[in-house]
């Protein structure tokens, strides 16, 4: 369902995605792990039809990101790392205004919103401003407008980034029930994350693919925990 | 359009969910209100509006600027362009929805300003038609000043520096059409370089709808440069996204 061939993009002299390449596919779970700056929020803000690759394609869904974008983003839901929102409205109105934008309206409106205030636990502030919401909340909402559609892909940027244990504990028991039926990259600083949830696991650094492998390989091929796994292949990389 | 209008709908109600629309219309509405009679609207003995519609170029000049000035620079600030183009919407879309609902807005704060027509058919018997055309001339060129406002609203995270180019911008426009600057450029160049710089001003366009005729020339010249802005206004978003 997600197809990425050579993606690469530059700013000014620094090249934050170096001809990154692999293929996901609908029930499996990709983990995106690296360093600070390695070029993963870069790399999904392309996927999302944010930002122009400057060389390279991908394919979301069958439909190619450069040629055509709407289609792409009809079929992905996107969180974005800072889950940015309208600040001065109610959650309830921001919803709304996110079904307006994607065309989904009267009893389908009403059911998806039916079912999505409950499924991110976001019923208690829905009548409450946005910039008055704690951070977890922010990104609870954020979660809800990339899902509200029901999208058959998911990019979620740092989705439990912020969140407290139990919140945590949450988005990620969503996140693994929603995985049979859609595709799923997640960018994650959480190595215990990518354990619980990924069912692949892509390391980056400076913009390049290091490893693409599963957790479980990872571990067994190391000998090690996810965590000395991920200072292993980074580490040696950039010494 | 759907999503054009999706855009259109929540931008205009978020103005008024903020201190932003109720500020501006009450700064708005006092000058349009006091400088007329400031201008000596009761010795002129007219039952006219030509001091009230004299006024709006420069104020406009202003007062535009502060609606314009945080159409892009605050999204791109906030980061929720982000949000705002990763939905299946348009750049060209997402720019028209947020530019009615300004343009939208400031027909609201002109609309509010009936008080002063309403007060001169009480007090007399005003021209009707001169009126009206005041008033269509009067909208076109907030739309035109929204438009480059708008540009340089897409130019830039900082809403003070696009305050500050839009009113130059703005500024440079109005005031070439006015005779003393006219009549200093008469002074060094040639006179067919003097009548474009005429025609390209916003004032000689306004002025004549005000006396009440309804040109062509003076529609299209608002028409085109209100494309015109938006146009750029689009390319600029286009390759500014991420910034």
């Amino acid at each position: 369902m997600i197809s990425v061939k050579q993606l690469l993009r530059t700013f000014g002299p620094i090249i934050a995605v170096d001809s990154v390449s692999f293929e996901v596919e609908k029930g499996h779970v990709l983990g995106f792990l690296g360093p600070n700056g390695a070029g993963k929020s870069t790399a999904m803000r392309m996927l999302a039809c944010f930002l122009r690759p400057d060389s390279g394609t991908a394919s979301i869904c069958g439909y190619d990101i450069i040629k055509q974008p709407i289609q792409v983003r009809q079929h992905l839901g996107y969180l974005a790392e800072n889950a940015p929102s309208y600040g001065e409205m109610t959650v309830g109105s921001f919803l709304n205004f996110i079904c307006d934008a994607r065309g989904i309206k009267g009893k389908d409106r009403k059911k998806a919103i039916d079912r999505i205030v409950p499924m991110c636990s976001i019923d208690s502030v829905y009548h409450q401003t946005i910039e008055t919401l704690s951070k977890g909340y922010c990104r609870r909402v954020g979660l809800a407008q990339a899902l509200i559609h029901d999208p058959p892909v998911l990019i979620l940027d740092e989705p439990t980034d912020g969140l407290d244990p139990n919140q945590k504990y949450e988005v990620r028991r969503l996140i693994k029930s929603m995985a049979k039926d859609k595709c799923i990259i997640i960018s994650t600083h959480i190595l215990e994350e990518v354990e619980a949830v990924c069912s692949r696991a892509i390391i980056v650094a400076k913009g390049k693919v290091l490893v693409d492998s599963t957790p479980e390989q990872l571990k067994q091929q190391y000998q090690c925990g996810i965590d000395e796994v991920f200072r292993k292949i980074t580490q040696k990389k950039t010494a | 359009m759907k999503a054009c209008v999706a855009v259109f709908k929540r931008e205009l109600k978020s103005y008024f969910a903020t201190p932003v629309a109720y500020v501006f219309l009450v700064i708005f509405l006092f000058f349009t209100g006091y400088l007329p009679f400031r201008q000596g609207f009761f010795e002129t003995r007219q039952a006219d509006l030509q001091l009230f519609f004299r006024n709006f170029p420069l104020l406009f000049v202003f007062l535009v600027p502060c609606v314009a000035m945080r159409l892009w620079a605050e999204e791109r600030k906030s980061g929720s362009i982000e949000l705002l183009f990763t939905l299946p919407i348009t750049p060209r879309q997402a720019v028209m929805g947020k530019f009615f609902a300004a343009w939208f807005f400031l027909l609201i704060a002109l609309l509010l300003t009936v008080t002063m027509p309403l007060t001169v058919m009480y007090l007399g018997e005003p021209d009707i038609g001169l009126i009206l055309t005041g008033y269509l001339g009067t909208i076109l060129m907030a739309g035109a000043f929204l438009a480059v406002g708008c540009f340089f609203s897409a130019l830039t995270k900082n809403q003070v520096i696009s305050f500050i180019l839009s009113v130059t911008a703005l500024a440079i426009l109005v005031y070439a059409g006015m005779p003393t600057t006219l009549n200093y450029l008469s002074g060094f160049l040639p006179a067919g370089l003097v009548s474009a710089v005429e025609g390209m001003s916003f004032l000689t366009h306004f002025e004549s709808l005000q006396k009440g005729l309804i040109q062509l020339p003076d529609i299209l010249y608002f028409v085109f440069l209100i494309l015109g802005w938006i146009f750029a206004c689009i390319i600029v978003l286009d390759e500014r996204k991420a910034g």
